[in-house]
C-alpha cells in the first residue's frame, strides 16, 4: 500500500509544481508584457489574434479547452523576445544651449498652414526645452526679447496640451519664469491670437 | 486720493455726464439709464428713463445741446431731450439695423452721431428737418465683424471705428446734407461719406486681438486703441501712418483716452488706469500706474495683525479678496471730467463693481512724482 500512496504523493506534487511552473511562467510573461512597448505588443495581438476558436469542434469535443488547439499549431519561437529588432536609438546629446532655443524660436512656424510642420517643430521645441536644465532656465528666459517670450509661452501652453513622462513638471519651471518675465499679458496673448503654433 | 461713487452691485455698462457734470446719466447693466443730479453735497437720483427693452449698451451727452443718446441691444436708439417741466422724452432713431447696437458718439459739433452696431456697419443719424425724424446713413464696407468702439475727429467729419475683425479703421462720415465741405487733413483730401481713409490692423504679423477702444487725440493727427491682446497703439497720421505699439504684461485694456496731445489713459481688466506717454519720434511708452496711492501692504503678516483678525473676525489667515486699487473688478469706460482732451484735469471712470471714480491729474501727479519712469 505504501508505494501507491508514495506515488499519489509524488503525483500531486507533481501537480503542484506543473502548477507553479505555470504561474511561473504566467507571471513572467505578463511582467515582460508590460515592460514591452507599444509596437511589440501590437505585433503580438496581430499574431494572436488570428487564432480562431472553432465552435463545432467545441462541440464534438466537449470542453473548452480542447476546443481552442489551434495555439499548438503556433510557431513559439518567432515570438522569441531576442527575435524582435529594435530600432537603434541615437546618441544621447548634450543639454543645448540658450542659442538652440533662440533659434528654434526664431523659426517658429507660425504663419504655416501645414501642421504636419508645426507639429515637427513642436517636437523639436518640446526636446530643447525639456532637455535644458533647471538651472539654464532662468538665463534663458532674461535672454529673449517680448517677442520670442509670447512664442515660447505658445509652445510651453502647447506643450502641456500632451504630457509626456515629467514633462508639465519642467514645463511649469518655464511658465514660472516666463511669467515672472512677461507678465499676465503674454498668456493674454497666447490665448488671443489667432496664429497658432 | 480719487473720489468715488457707488451705485450699487450692478456693473456700470456706461457712462456719461453733462456739460457742467452735475449730472451723470448711467446705465446699470440694464434696459434702463438713470440720471443722477448732485444737489447739496450728494448724488440723488432724478430720473430713470425707460424706453428700451433690452440692455443699454451706450450713453453719450451732448454737452453744448443738452440732448442724451442712448443704443441698445434691441437695435434701437433713443435720442433723448428735456422738456420744461424737466423731464427727458424720448425720440426714436431708425438705424435700420437687424442687430444690436455696441456704442455710440455725438459728432464735435453735435449735428450728428454714429452708432457701431454688430450688424458690421455704422450708422451715421442726422436730424431731418423736413419730416422732424432722426436720419441715418450706413457706413458697410469694409467692415467684416461687429464695431466695438468709435470716435470722432474734431473736425466732425472723420470717425474712427474698432472691430472684432481685429482692425481698426477710419471712416469719412461727411452727411453733404447738413454740413459743408470739409478741408483736407492729414488723413486725406477727399472725403466722400462711406470712405475709409486708413486701416490699422492690430497686430503685426497676424490677428492680435478685438479693439476695445478707439480715441482721437485733441489735434486729431493721433489716434490710440486698445486691443485685447493686451496692447495699446498709436497711429501717427502727420508721420505717414506710422505705429508704434505696446505690448504690456497686465491683463487687457477696455478702455482709453487722451489726455494731452502726447499723454493718455488706458484702463481695463487691470482695474487700475494707467499712464502712456508719447515721446518725440512717436514711440509710445508706459509712464506709470495712477492707482499708486492705494498699494495694500504686502510685506509679510505682522502677529499684530494676525491677532487682531483672530480677534475681530476669528480668522486665522489674513490674506484679504479685494484688490489693492480702488476699483474691484474690470474698468469698462472712461470719461473725460474736467478739461478737453487737449489739456485734462480731471477723467472719470465706471467699472463692473458698480464703482464710478473721479481721478484728480494734480493729486496723481505728485503722488507719482516719486515712482520711476520706465
Amino acid at each position: 500500500m505504501i508505494i501507491p500512496v508514495l506515488s499519489y504523493k509524488y503525483y500531486q506534487r507533481s501537480l503542484q509544481y506543473k502548477k507553479n511552473i505555470k504561474i511561473q511562467r504566467f507571471q513572467l510573461e505578463y511582467k515582460s508584457y508590460n515592460k514591452m512597448d507599444v509596437s511589440r505588443r501590437k505585433f503580438r495581438q496581430e499574431q494572436y489574434s488570428s487564432i480562431n476558436y472553432h465552435h463545432s469542434e467545441y462541440e464534438r469535443r466537449g470542453s473548452f479547452v480542447a476546443a481552442c488547439s489551434a495555439f499548438r499549431k503556433i510557431d513559439v519561437d518567432q515570438y522569441n523576445e531576442d527575435n524582435y529588432k529594435e530600432d537603434e536609438c541615437g546618441e544621447s546629446q548634450s543639454p543645448p544651449s540658450i542659442e538652440a532655443l533662440k533659434t528654434v524660436l526664431r523659426n517658429a512656424p507660425i504663419s504655416s498652414r501645414n501642421q504636419m510642420v508645426k507639429d515637427a517643430a513642436l517636437n523639436v521645441v518640446m526636446q530643447v526645452l525639456l532637455s535644458m536644465k533647471s538651472s539654464q532656465i532662468e538665463e534663458a528666459v532674461n535672454a529673449l526679447d517680448r517677442d520670442h517670450l509670447d512664442i515660447l509661452m505658445k509652445y510651453i501652453y502647447r506643450g502641456f496640451e500632451t504630457p509626456s513622462e515629467g514633462s508639465s513638471g519642467q514645463l511649469l519651471a518655464w511658465h514660472e519664469k516666463v511669467h515672472a518675465v512677461a507678465g499676465v499679458g503674454c498668456i493674454v496673448r497666447v490665448l488671443t491670437d489667432k496664429k497658432r503654433v | 486720493m480719487p473720489e468715488s461713487l457707488s451705485f450699487g452691485i450692478d456693473p456700470i455698462t456706461a457712462h456719461a455726464w453733462n456739460k457742467d457734470r452735475t449730472k451723470l446719466a448711467i446705465s446699470p447693466n440694464s434696459p434702463e439709464v438713470h440720471i443722477y443730479h448732485f444737489q447739496r453735497g450728494e448724488w440723488k437720483l432724478e430720473e430713470i428713463l425707460k424706453e428700451h427693452d433690452l440692455k443699454v449698451t451706450g450713453i453719450d451727452w451732448a454737452p453744448n445741446t443738452n440732448r442724451i443718446v442712448t443704443c441698445s441691444a434691441d437695435r434701437n436708439a433713443y435720442v433723448w431731450t428735456q422738456s420744461e417741466e424737466k423731464k427727458w422724452k424720448p425720440t426714436l432713431v431708425l438705424l435700420r439695423i437687424n442687430r444690436a447696437a455696441t456704442c455710440v458718439r455725438w459728432s464735435p459739433l453735435e449735428n450728428k452721431f454714429a452708432v457701431g452696431s454688430g450688424a458690421r456697419l455704422i450708422s451715421v443719424c442726422y436730424f431731418e428737418k423736413e419730416n422732424d425724424w432722426w436720419v441715418s446713413k450706413h457706413i458697410k464696407k469694409p467692415i467684416r465683424s461687429t464695431v466695438t468702439c468709435l470716435d470722432w475727429h474734431p473736425n466732425d467729419v472723420l470717425l474712427a471705428a474698432g472691430s472684432t475683425d481685429f482692425k481698426v479703421r477710419v471712416f469719412s462720415a461727411y452727411i453733404k446734407e447738413i454740413e459743408d465741405r470739409p478741408v483736407s487733413t492729414s488723413w486725406g483730401s477727399k472725403m466722400p461719406l462711406g470712405l475709409m481713409m486708413a486701416e490699422f490692423s492690430n497686430s503685426t504679423n497676424g490677428a492680435g486681438g478685438w479693439v476695445h477702444s478707439v480715441n482721437f487725440s485733441s489735434s486729431g493727427d493721433r489716434i490710440a486703441w486698445v486691443g485685447h491682446d493686451s496692447s495699446i497703439s498709436i497711429a501717427d497720421a502727420s508721420k505717414g501712418m506710422a505705429v508704434s505699439v505696446i505690448r504690456t504684461d497686465v491683463l487687457p485694456f477696455l478702455a482709453c483716452l487722451w489726455v494731452s496731445e502726447n499723454r493718455l489713459i488706458a484702463a481695463g481688466h487691470g482695474c487700475c488706469p494707467m499712464l502712456f506717454e508719447v515721446n518725440e519720434t512717436g514711440k509710445v511708452q508706459f509712464a506709470g500706474k495712477l492707482d499708486a496711492s492705494l498699494k495694500k501692504e504686502t510685506s509679510g503678516v505682522s502677529a499684530m495683525k494676525k491677532f487682531q483678525s483672530l480677534d475681530r473676525q476669528a480668522r486665522t489667515e489674513t490674506n484679504d479678496t479685494s484688490l489693492g486699487t480702488l476699483h474691484q473688478n474690470a474698468i469698462t469706460s472712461v470719461c473725460l471730467h474736467t478739461g478737453n482732451k487737449a489739456n485734462a484735469t480731471k477723467f472719470s471712470t465706471a467699472g463692473v463693481d458698480g464703482l464710478l471714480a473721479i481721478w484728480d491729474f494734480s493729486n496723481l501727479e505728485s503722488a507719482m512724482r516719486g515712482l520711476k519712469f520706465n
